[in-house]
């Protein structure tokens, strides 16, 4: 076990990988000679040279053409495009083409390749820097959709999508980048995707959460059992496919559940979750599951009132207590 | 002045031209007929009046070379070796179909024969030929990607964003216009402020041409040059073939904001009897042997509507296959 950031151990899982597999190749807007807008490929460049290093044109739909037409053609490209915002300007080849190629050619083919996209709010980017698009790829069939929240689970995530041979969109939280914790020091170190995991045991209430909620979920658990309440914390991981069966057996478990989405709340994740928890678990629920949301609202510039459009520790810790105590 | 035939090809390979010319118009007419009568359904387009470019370009072409269309793409399929059974059996929706029939008309692909597919949204295949491209030359392999694109794709953002990429990173890449001068209703004047096509490559410092595309030696010949240009060079090359659609842009478009005396003007230049007339007057073939051709080619198109009548439909549990590998 090694300590390191989110970002150093997305650094380290694109290095080994990169290692490991010559037909892995990275592209994007300034990721090779100016090392990534978050530096995330720092060293890339001059470790693999400029042949699996490649900087691109801004040109978003194009960045994912031609990683779907490199993935055809045999290579495992990782595309990185700068923020999950520009991500709209690729939709028609991630929705239209990445996500449909294999199915409407009858499986003849299939598309190795990983999207790398930082997102999430916070930092005072306003509206058109700091979305949460994450359902957006998540209601689209025919791709994996992976949000790690901590240092050793970027690692293991990142270097699982980049060897699966479906395609992934893999989503980096910014304010996560410099997040410390251990990470495995084994090469062959995956986590494997489709499973989430129970970052914290309690027995009163789920909560689910998934990337930088997750942390803030933790944080609202620890908080909490001081009031004499026992959270149990559900990490997603991957939010397509979607663990439901870690899901559920916990809300199994408890009885309850608050999930918490840095999305919009309109048709969120959140929506999709509690939706799932009241089909299969009505008849051990005590209360209704309560969803903790980013506001529907564009995201303001100023930091005073950036704050109430994201969820914070106090709403998840809030909205425990009042599944508990039956407020609604 | 018409090039003379022999001095391009051999008498085998010319008559070749003709019959993939003949088997192609065939199979399209089939394909309309079998449209009326419900066999096949969902969007069609198809090709008659432009056989000359997919199979002259397709014979300029090497076999290891990509090649990737729009959605009116079943001649290349076929030219290119595509089972003309397996490709209507894939328009009936068949299980037996190119892509067990989860593609329909639009989407064509076989691996196998370096066909990487019809797409279906104006412009979607520019940077994925673009990307084809790029493993190719990663991966050291001698071949290039051929990508064909109607009039209407030129003004979308990926023909720009693939043409700049492709010349920067140095691509074997041929990009081929089939410029049949409508977009679906809107005619190319409507829509291009430069409606030349070939010559907006300058932009990117391509080197383009323009060539008859009712003519199959004329695009056989340009296709080749640009081919080994491209092979040669490493680089992109740009070929504008002009053409005519006979038919609407879809079976249920009637075409009326064309003019009958432009249909009329094409026509005469229908590259199937022009072509048959040339082959006839320089003795490269006999009337028998192009009755021959034709025969067979009918033939291979009944039994393809018979393969695809007599062929299962597919189970229902297929839709949750090939989604995921």
């Amino acid at each position: 076990m090694s300590e390191m950031t989110y970002r150093d151990a997305l650094n380290l899982a694109l290095k080994e990988e990169m290692r490991h597999d010559p037909s892995v190749v990275v592209l994007g807007e300034d990721v090779a000679l100016y090392e990534g807008s978050f530096k995330v490929t720092r060293g890339l460049l001059a470790e693999f040279g400029e042949e699996r290093v490649k900087d691109t044109p801004i040109s978003e739909n194009t960045i994912i053409g031609v990683s779907v037409g490199a993935a055809m053609g045999g290579l495992r490209p990782v595309a990185e495009l700068m923020t999950i915002n520009f991500a709209l300007l690729a939709m028609d080849q991630i929705i239209n083409h990445m996500a449909k190629i294999r199915s409407m050619f009858g499986g003849q083919t299939h598309l190795p390749m990983t999207i790398r996209m930082p997102g999430g709010g916070g930092s005072q980017l306003a509206a058109q820097h700091s979305q949460s698009l994450e359902t957006y790829f998540m209601h689209c069939p025919g791709m994996h959709v992976l949000y790690p929240a901590t240092p050793a689970d970027a690692k293991g995530l990142l270097k699982s999508a980049i060897r699966n041979n479906n395609p992934v969109v893999f989503l980096e939280h910014e304010l996560l980048y410099n997040s410390k914790g251990e990470v495995p020091d084994d090469p062959e170190f995956l986590v494997t995707i489709g499973q989430a995991e129970v970052k914290r045991q309690g027995d009163q209430v789920t909560i689910v959460a998934y990337a930088r909620m997750t942390i803030l979920a933790l944080q609202a658990a620890q908080e909490l059992e001081k009031e004499g309440i026992s959270c149990e914390v559900v990490d997603l991981r991957s939010l397509a496919p979607l663990d439901e069966t870690t899901i559920l057996a916990s809300v199994r478990k408890t009885g309850r559940a608050v999930v918490v989405e840095e999305c919009w709340r309109t048709c969120g994740l959140g929506a999709e979750i509690a939706s799932r928890i009241f089909e299969n678990c009505f008849d051990v629920l005590q209360s209704p599951v309560k969803r903790v949301s980013g506001l529907d609202v564009p995201m303001p510039y100023s930091r005073k009132i950036e704050k109430i459009c994201i969820p914070q520790a106090e709403d998840i810790k809030q909205a425990v207590r009042d599944v508990l105590s039956g407020t609604y | 002045m018409q090039t003379r035939l022999r001095m391009v090809l051999p008498d085998r390979e010319l008559l070749k031209l003709y019959e993939q010319m003949f088997l192609s118009r065939e199979f399209e007419e089939s394909c309309a007929e079998q449209y009326t009568k419900g066999h096949i359904t969902g969007f069609l387009h198809l090709y008659s009046g432009q056989e000359a470019v997919a199979v002259g370009a397709t014979a300029g072409l090497h076999k290891d070379d990509y090649i990737l269309s729009a959605y009116r793409e079943h001649a290349q399929a076929i030219v290119r070796g595509a089972e003309p059974r397996r490709v209507m059996a894939e328009l009936f929706g068949k299980a037996t179909g190119i892509c067990k029939g989860k593609g329909g008309s639009m989407h064509l692909f076989d691996p196998s024969l370096n066909f990487m597919g019809g797409y279906a949204i104006v412009g979607g295949q520019f940077p994925i030929a673009v990307g084809l491209a790029f493993s190719a030359k990663y991966r050291g392999e001698d071949r290039i990607s051929a990508c064909f694109f109607g009039d209407g794709a030129v003004n979308q953002g990926t023909f720009h964003e693939s043409l700049n990429w492709a010349q920067l990173w140095r691509l074997p890449v041929l990009f081929i216009c089939e410029n049949n001068f409508y977009g679906i209703g809107t005619e190319v004047h409507r829509s291009s402020a430069l409606a030349s096509i070939h010559k907006r490559t300058c932009g990117y410092d391509i080197p383009s041409e323009k060539v008859d595309g009712m003519d199959v030696i004329a695009v056989y010949k340009a296709v080749k040059y640009a081919a080994e240009k491209v092979r040669e060079s490493g680089r992109p090359y740009f070929i504008e073939a002009t053409t005519y659609r006979f038919r609407g842009h879809s079976m249920a478009d009637p075409a009326k904001y064309r003019s009958a005396a432009e249909h009329e003007v094409w026509k005469a230049r229908d590259p199937l009897p022009n072509y048959a007339k040339q082959l006839l007057e320089e003795g490269i073939a006999t009337r028998a042997q192009l009755d021959a051709v034709e025969a067979r080619c009918r033939q291979t198109v009944e039994e393809a509507v018979t393969f695809a009548e007599e062929s299962p439909w597919p189970e229902d549990g297929v839709v949750w296959e090939d989604i995921y590998v």
